[in-house]
């Protein structure tokens, strides 16, 4: 298919979903709080920016999303790593990732709050861990997956010391297994920080079950969008600099 | 003539238990091309391997004889596939052995830019290895090698999976090569002919387990080589020798 006739197909998709929706929500078959038709979502926003709360929000989520992705991400890539490098690391985590890899982020809503009570720090806390397991084991696997004549090679040619290797060839090498992990980890954690703000603390999540209890479902939907609108330029921004960082790649 | 390489019945297992090749002694002189043939399994790879310090000798032993000079290497390896570094361009993959050693940065400019006129890819330097076919990797791969400026050339079977054309061509280079340069090369291929046509002389490797179990000399002027009557008895002699090996060797069959 032509780059030009997919690009028509997917817009028109789009378009059609919009209009159904928006024919249904006006059929008056339901309550409009039920199903809010779309075009009220420009307006939503317009008021949503005019009372300060829609850059509020997202500005606090970003935040929480920011230092939960940084610190699972960083914490995950170096674990994973170290754990393909050295066999005793490999060892003494095999069973600790065997029972703590299961608990979903989620699950851990209630330490977060007891430790870091209602607050950023939670929110963050819980965002990383997902972000912590999916880097954790796409890092092991990127680095056990490393070519082995590779790092022969560099030896041969007198790169022979841990640190040389890991960064002539290991770290290279497992790059763009790294980088898809890093990847789906920026994913994931836009999933988990609506879930870690449900319990009051400021951000995206928090004004949507507010507004979800004075039944302003508009208010619901333009937060959702906003969601997927912010996952779409993060996700952009990435695979710009991946495509960037790869490009010897073919 | 003085000795670069020297092994001493030597031994390698990767097991600690069964030798891939034991009672290994052979000689290679400044200055010498040996080309070195067997079956495949029987240990080839290895050797240069043990002889580049890769792995460790199980018995016996290696001696290196190179001078001392920190800005070059003794050894340089060209390997089977040109195994190149994906992420690397080009140049930045000649410059690999010289990370680390006491070079200039402007001489490790000029170092790559003679290898790679070297090789006939100078207008390659900014490619990534993907963008070129797989002749020009090796070439590469031998640039990469030479630009240490080795005293010894270990070559693993390099030409072993390009066609007959480039093959013949990259020969020819690597002789040209060779006698500008008077470095030791010892060259691993299974090739019988490319063995007789490059060596001053040709080691047999085999037997169970395997060692030098036969030594040819060439001694036939390299311009007359390709085609004459004289290289092609060599070559069927050094096959016969080859055969009978493998005839006596059960698990070779
Ligand atoms: N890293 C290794 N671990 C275990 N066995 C190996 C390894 N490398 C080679 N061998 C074994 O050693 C023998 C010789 O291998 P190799 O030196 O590659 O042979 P050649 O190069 O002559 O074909 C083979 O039986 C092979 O299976
Ligand atoms: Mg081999």
């Amino acid at each position: 298919m032509k780059p030009g006739k997919r690009y028509l197909l997917s817009a028109a998709g789009l378009a059609g979903f919009l209009l159904l929706w928006e024919g249904i929500a006006q059929s008056g078959w339901f309550e409009a709080h039920l199903l809010p038709p779309p075009s009220t979502l420009p307006a939503t926003l317009l008021s949503e920016i005019r009372l300060g709360i829609w850059q509020d929000m997202v500005w606090a989520s970003l935040r929480h999303y920011s230092i939960g992705f940084v610190i699972g991400s960083v914490l995950g890539v170096t674990l994973g790593v170290s754990v393909a490098l050295f066999p005793k690391v490999e060892a003494s985590q095999a069973w600790l990732a065997r029972i703590f890899r299961p608990i979903p982020p989620l699950a851990w809503i209630p330490f977060a709050i007891i430790w870091f009570g209602i607050s950023e720090t939670a929110a963050a806390f819980i965002i990383s861990i997902g972000i912590f397991w999916i880097n954790y084991f796409t890092a092991m696997t990127a680095v056990l997956a490393v070519d082995k004549d590779l790092i022969e090679v560099a030896r041969a040619f007198g790169h022979r010391s841990m640190f040389a290797l890991l960064r002539k060839v290991i770290m290279p090498g497992a790059a763009p297994g790294i980088l898809s992990g890093i990847r789906t980890g920026l994913g994931q954690g836009w999933m988990t920080v609506v879930a870690a703000e449900l319990f009051g603390i400021p951000g995206i999540g928090q004004r949507m079950i507010e507004a979800s209890g004075l039944l302003a479902s508009e208010v619901v939907v333009l937060y959702m969008f906003s969601i997927a609108f912010l996952y779409g330029v993060s996700d952009y921004i990435f695979v710009r600099i991946q495509s960037k960082v790869l490009e010897w790649q073919r | 003539m003085a000795t670069v390489i020297q092994t001493e019945n030597l031994a390698v297992s990767f097991d600690g238990v069964t030798p891939v090749f034991e009672g290994l002694t052979l000689a290679i002189e400044k200055g010498e091309f040996v080309s070195l043939v067997g079956v495949s399994g029987a240990g080839k790879s290895t050797l240069l391997r043990v002889i580049a310090d890769l792995i460790p000798a199980f018995k016996g032993s290696v001696r290196v004889d190179t001078p001392n000079d920190p800005t070059r290497r003794a050894i340089a390896m060209v390997f089977q596939a040109a195994n190149l570094m994906p992420w690397r361009s080009v140049e930045d993959n000649i410059t690999l052995g010289l990370e680390g050693i006491d070079v200039s940065d402007r001489l490790k400019k000029e170092r790559v830019r003679w290898t790679l006129d070297l090789v006939g890819l100078g207008a390659y330097a900014d490619r990534w290895p993907y963008q070129l076919s797989g002749g020009q990797q090796q070439r590469i791969g031998i640039a990469r090698a030479l630009a240490v400026d080795p005293d010894i050339l270990l070559m693993d079977e390099p030409f072993g999976s390009l066609d007959a054309i480039t093959r013949n061509a990259l020969q020819d280079e690597l002789l040209q090569i060779w006698k500008e340069t008077g470095k030791s090369i010892l060259f691993v291929t299974h090739d019988i002919e490319e063995a007789v046509y490059l060596g001053d002389r040709v080691l047999l490797l085999g037997g169970e387990p395997a060692h030098i179990i036969n030594e040819y000399s060439i001694g036939i002027e390299r311009a007359e080589r390709r085609e004459s009557e004289a290289f092609l008895r060599k070559v069927e002699k050094v096959r016969g020798g080859l055969q009978h090996a493998i005839n006596a060797t059960p698990s070779a069959h």
